[in-house]
């Protein structure tokens, strides 16, 4: 499955005894590679293995403390994206880094002419990534506003500006987490034409399969240090993961579970569309208890409503939400907390805690205008640090105590906080979005085990992933999500990754409606 | 009714809009240019200030008139250089950082002036710009009283809302700042310094409503009084929004604001004006600032990154 | 360069900086005394001792204080339930009016000095209460319409002063009546020139401390400060909290135009309040919005302008000195405060 047979090419790239460090935290250490011409080398790592920080070194965002980086024998000047660029690296960010507000256009040339040039006008650059799109397979508008296209579309847009400027090398950090499968393969054709065009890639993902599928190389790094690198026709997946993760962690995997009453039901639910966020259509869901729903899809196809509207923070437009067969007679926030909802948001740092806050007021953040946390109006202080005292305790927070800043801990064990917060009532319904995005292998396999000994004790969990590997190893019942449209339930084992791709990509809706 | 309705066809009254325009237009082009490129810059009221002050003493103490202005555009883009040294690579709070500046440059004009003319009770007089008297074009009826009997600052001012326009929307540079304002990570990413645009965008725009402060004892009044300024800048912050970050529609903005101030100055003469108290008139520009913020709350379509610091490597 | 956070800043860092920020702004004084043709050192010196130096200097500053502590509580709670009231001074004239509605007699109402408090603080309030409506119903940045506020009331004042008013034996100035005896503050004591309003500031301070640290509301209103999207989406009802913040930092900012008609003037005019009410933004910010510290700094900022005054009669400076200090202050402040927490470092 390899794209090209490895050259004996020269060497492009030369990374040397990189070490980088933020305060005591070695993010790497003395990391050293090549890069040949026209090679696909994938770096592997898990979440925090510091294959960005190298790749943002690399690019110019982050100045190494050490070492040095050579491309095409020159060596580069650190912390400058323009020599980068200019030398030749292309890098497609995992955040794009495109303007939502500008067009296709604009956002590839922006920086390409000098700022003090009056520009060469628009038509030449049309031509040009018109030329480009179809040399590569990268259909695009160039007249575009970045902000109407979908989530493919602007990774399409990101690899154009690397190309646009003559690119030799590009780096994709994690390019495939945003893609259906099928997305996936049309990037990997890509890829391949431009390896034919004698570019050279560096792949980054924590997707074995992936990387088997069109990396020459593999390198694996573990907390910051290179700890194995292998052709990929010498390896299996096997082998692969254990370099990744050092000792043998099993994720738990949920048995199938007979499903109790409906607890919460979405019928008919449509919510208009907000500036760029897709709305939701016409869409009808059971979350059922003892039972992990799991709904699948690719990010910006109307989860983050649909998370918001069972969080409270959204009504819906049209349609009704029953909780346990009633229609809740208003709909907020506390709403949904008074409700017995537990909701674990997308994004920790922004939403799930106040990061300025200390460990015991994040714990009450959601409970804090109840007894015995407040009386009267009055805070009870103590009372709030026993609960967080609690929680540091049964879900293993690992601090310095309630009264550190939160914003001190790692990914983990504030989302290990943030579960203690929300299961401690004991809620009937558990709204899961991206719990486990950027946790390391450990905190994975507790926040799952977790989630399934929930759903155990008879609450309803819904599931939301763009991991399709997660969703199916958890989930009692999957359903797919695709601009705000709701695909049939498929119970556990009834379906493939190809199927659910299908149906991520928008095919088999045909006879529902589309969007408005 | 019919009061108004005369005030609208007198020409002296278009002539007095255009004026009143000016100096809101220039000051309203500096804040643009700042939150276009991702930084609200509440440092305008004390800028504007700074930039009448010095422009007046400048030509006082025997400077040419454009040399007034050069020195106007130069204090101001000091204080803005100090605003973008905090904001920019600091991402100090621009709420307090603009207060701040706001404070210091409107008390350093009040120091300067003190200490300049200690023992002076009335401000001095300077000489200043004239109108410009055309050939054919101020002689045309009415058109040239309203467009060619303006000074040489007035076709400044909107020339400089020309070039703004211009170079936002024509030219690599605007895009590039736009796109600071926009999404820094993407300016970044595509090699350039967003801490270099912003800290321009800040500096030029500075400078620009330093001039807007200088046409005040320039053109308009031809001295320098503390309260003179009298919360335009504010104006102007809420100009840039009614205008919804476009230069034209920014400029059409102040035009429709000076129409307004002109009116009320006017409408104190007529007979409603013995009936109300003269405060009520005075009130309109703020009322109306404030309406115009109401009017387009809804649709204003602001810079995405506006306020939002940024920090390399964070994201 | 970029900033880096630095997780555990030493006591040393912190007490330094601060510290730093307060020399530099003594630099600054002595570059604009040397720039005025004055000695430095005697102006620095004259200075404090025209704010300190004697009983009646202290007097006279902690009396400049009083409104200082009430528009810096004022603009504390406020930013820090990030509510930008930059309208302290029309909510201050707002209190001033209603001292002079009840204390001249023109409505009679028994308990006159409890009841004009409270419906200052109420009018105080109200003038807040739009701005933060039009923010939370309509999104419209409250910076410029408070601050466009101030501009309005003050013509409203000039308006009333010239009008309703006006005090008919005022000899043509634009000034009201002055109150009766019962809606005055009583002096703390007989010959001393300091009066109640003084210390109802104080216990404003402390009360205004506790409702942060001790009560569900302060907690909701540091919530919604810290991570407004956070405190939404964990149930703190958002915009009430705001608006019961704009509601409390109107009627405090109102109390500093009260105490000052009720306690120091004994009447309005136009010149009541030489900007109290951006000054309270600075006293805020360099009590870090801490309550308590509010009472330190607004002794502070009132010495240096009332020990300018002091140092300018005397020296030829010109008073004006007193504003560029505060203003260079708050400057060096903010950036200090925040080198305290992140280092700049390369790449």
């Amino acid at each position: 499955m390899t794209v090209t047979a490895p050259q004996a090419g020269d060497i492009v790239l030369r990374l040397d005894n990189i070490t980088k460090r933020f305060g005591a935290l070695v993010a790497n250490s003395a990391i050293s590679l090549d890069l040949k011409r026209g090679e696909v080398i994938a770096l592997l790592g898990e979440n925090g293995a510091g294959k960005t920080t190298l790749m943002n070194i690399l690019f110019g965002h982050y100045q190494a403390d050490e070492g040095r980086v050579e491309v095409f024998g020159q060596t580069l000047p650190p912390g400058n994206p323009r020599a980068a660029l200019a030398a030749g690296v292309g890098m497609v960010h995992q955040h794009f880094t495109l303007a939502d507000n500008l067009s296709v256009l604009d956002n590839i040339t922006l920086g390409t002419e000098s700022l003090w040039s009056r520009g060469k006008g628009r038509q030449a650059a049309r031509a040009r990534i018109a030329a480009l799109s179809a040399e590569f397979g990268l259909a695009v508008h160039p007249d575009a506003r970045v902000g109407s296209l979908s989530v493919g579309e602007r990774q399409r847009v990101e690899i154009l500006k690397a190309l646009y400027r003559d690119a030799r090398i590009l780096i994709l950090d994690e390019p495939t987490a945003v893609l259906t499968p099928q997305e996936t393969d049309a990037l990997f054709e890509t890829l391949r034409k431009a390896v034919a065009l004698g570019l050279s890639i560096i792949f980054i993902s924590h997707k074995l399969h992936e990387v088997m599928a069109i990396a020459d190389r593999c390198i694996v790094l573990r907390h910051g240090k290179v700890v194995g690198e292998v052709n990929t026709h010498a390896t299996d997946r096997a082998s692969l993961a254990a370099l990744m993760v050092g000792s043998a962690v099993t994720l738990p995997k949920a048995e199938a579970r007979v499903a109790g009453p409906v607890l919460l039901r979405l019928d008919h639910v449509s919510t208009r569309a907000r500036g760029t966020a897709t709305g939701l259509s016409d869409l009808s869901l059971d979350l059922c208890s003892g039972q992990i729903t799991g709904l699948a899809g690719v990010s910006g196809n109307g989860q983050a409503v649909l998370a918001d509207l069972i969080s409270g923070l959204v009504r819906p437009d049209a349609g009704r939400i029953e909780i346990a067969g009633v229609e809740p007679a208003s709909w907020s926030p506390r709403q949904a907390l008074n409700h017995h909802i537990a909701r674990i948001p997308e994004d920790r740092h922004k939403t799930g805690t106040i990061s300025d806050f200390n460990l015991t007021e994040n714990a009450v953040l959601e409970t804090y205008s109840k007894p015995p946390f407040s009386r009267m109006g009055w805070m009870n202080w103590p009372a709030a640090e026993d609960f967080a005292r609690g929680i540091i305790a049964r879900y293993d927070v690992r601090c310095q105590g309630v009264l550190q800043r939160i914003r001190l801990l790692s990914g983990g064990n504030m989302q290990k906080l943030i579960l203690g917060r929300v299961l401690e009532p004991g809620p009937r319904i558990i709204l899961a979005n991206q719990p486990v995005r950027g946790l390391d292998v450990g905190a994975i396999a507790y926040v799952h085990t977790q989630l399934i000994a929930a759903r155990d004790s008879g609450a309803a969990v819904l599931l939301i992933s763009e991991d399709l590997d997660e969703i199916q190893s958890l989930s009692d019942v999957i359903h797919v999500i695709s601009e705000g449209r709701l695909s049939p339930g498929f119970a556990r084992g009834t379906t493939t990754a190809a199927e659910l791709g299908l149906w991520m990509a928008g095919q088999g809706f045909e006879g529902k409606d589309r969007a408005a | 009714m019919s009061e108004i309705f005369d005030i609208l066809i007198s020409a002296s009254f278009w002539a007095a809009v255009i004026r009143i325009a000016s100096p809101l237009i220039l000051a309203t082009m500096g804040e643009l240019i700042c939150e276009r490129a991702g930084v609200l810059n509440l440092g305008i009221e004390g800028i504007m200030v700074i930039g009448a002050f010095t422009g007046w003493i400048a030509v006082y103490q025997g400077m040419p008139l454009w040399g007034g202005v050069a020195v106007a555009m130069s204090a101001g883009m000091l204080f803005g250089l100090l605003h973008a040294t905090l904001t920019v690579p600091f991402g100090l709070s621009q709420h307090v950082v603009g207060l701040g500046v706001t404070l210091l440059a409107t008390s350093t004009s009040s120091f300067a002036y003190r200490l300049a003319l200690p023992e002076v009770t009335s401000p001095p007089k300077i000489e200043p710009f004239q109108p410009l008297d055309l050939p054919v074009l101020s002689d045309l009826p009415f058109l040239g009283e309203v467009l060619f009997t303006q000074t040489a600052f007035t076709w400044f001012a909107f020339g400089v809302a020309v070039l703004v326009a211009l170079v936002l929307f024509r030219t690599p540079l605007g895009l590039a700042l736009r796109a600071a304002g926009e999404n820094p990570s993407a300016v970044e990413a595509q090699g350039l310094s967003v801490t270099g645009l912003r800290m321009g965008a800040v500096i030029v725009g500075s400078g620009l409503m330093a001039t807007g402060g200088a046409f005040l004892t320039l053109s308009a009044f031809s001295s320098f009084f503390f309260e003179m300024v009298n919360g335009r800048g504010w104006i102007c912050v809420a100009l840039v929004v009614f205008g919804a970050w476009r230069p034209g529609k920014a400029v059409l903005g102040a035009i429709l604001f000076a129409a307004f101030d002109a009116l009320q100055i006017r409408l104190q003469q007529t007979p409603l004006g013995a009936d109300l108290p003269y405060q009520v008139f005075l009130m309109a520009p703020y009322v109306l600032s404030i309406l115009a913020l109401i009017l387009m709350s809804r649709r204003a379509e602001v810079p995405a990154a506006l306020m939002v610091p940024y920090n390399k490597g964070e994201r | 360069m970029r900033l880096e956070p630095i997780p555990n800043p030493t006591l040393g860092r912190q007490l330094a900086l601060p510290a730093a920020a307060l020399a530099a702004t003594v630099v600054v004084a002595s570059l604009l005394a040397l720039l005025a043709g004055a000695n430095p050192f005697a102006v620095l010196g004259q200075i404090v001792t025209g704010a300190f130096g004697s009983k009646f200097a202290l007097l006279e500053t902690l009396n400049r204080a009083t409104p200082l502590i009430f528009t810096g509580l004022a603009v504390a709670v406020a930013f820090k339930a990030k509510l930008w009231n930059i309208g302290a001074e029309a909510q201050l004239y707002a209190g001033a009016i209603v001292a002079v509605l009840f204390g001249t007699g023109m409505l009679g109402t028994p308990f006159v000095l409890p009841v004009s408090a409270a419906l200052a603080m109420l009018a105080g309030a109200l003038v807040l209460l739009g701005p933060v409506l039009l923010k939370t119903r309509l999104g419209v940045d409250e910076v410029v319409t408070t601050l466009l506020f101030n501009f309005i009331m003050l013509l409203f004042v000039s308006y009333l002063l010239e009008g309703p008013m006006k005090d008919p034996m005022g000899m043509g100035w634009p000034k009201s009546e002055a109150l009766i005896k019962e809606a005055r503050l009583p002096r703390i004591a007989e010959g001393l020139r300091l009066h109640w309003g003084f210390v109802l500031a104080l216990i404003a301070a402390i009360a205004v401390h506790v409702l942060e640290r001790r009560t569900t509301f302060g907690f909701e209103m540091r919530a919604v400060g810290a991570n407004l999207g956070a405190a939404r989406f964990a149930g703190v009802p958002v915009n009430r909290v705001l608006v019961q913040t704009a509601l409390l930092s109107g009627g405090l900012a109102a109390l500093a135009g009260w105490s000052e008609v009720a306690g120091l003037k004994g009447h309005l005019s136009q010149d009541l309040s030489p900007g109290f009410g951006y000054t309270g933004i600075i006293v805020a910010m360099l009590a870090l919005l801490n309550p308590l510290g509010v009472i330190g700094t607004a002794i502070f900022v009132a010495g240096i302008f009332v020990g300018s005054d002091a140092m300018s009669r005397a020296a030829g400076v010109p008073t004006y000195i007193a504003d560029m200090l505060l203003a260079s202050a708050l400057l060096f402040m903010v950036l200090a405060i925040l080198l305290t927490r992140v280092r700049l470092v390369r790449g």
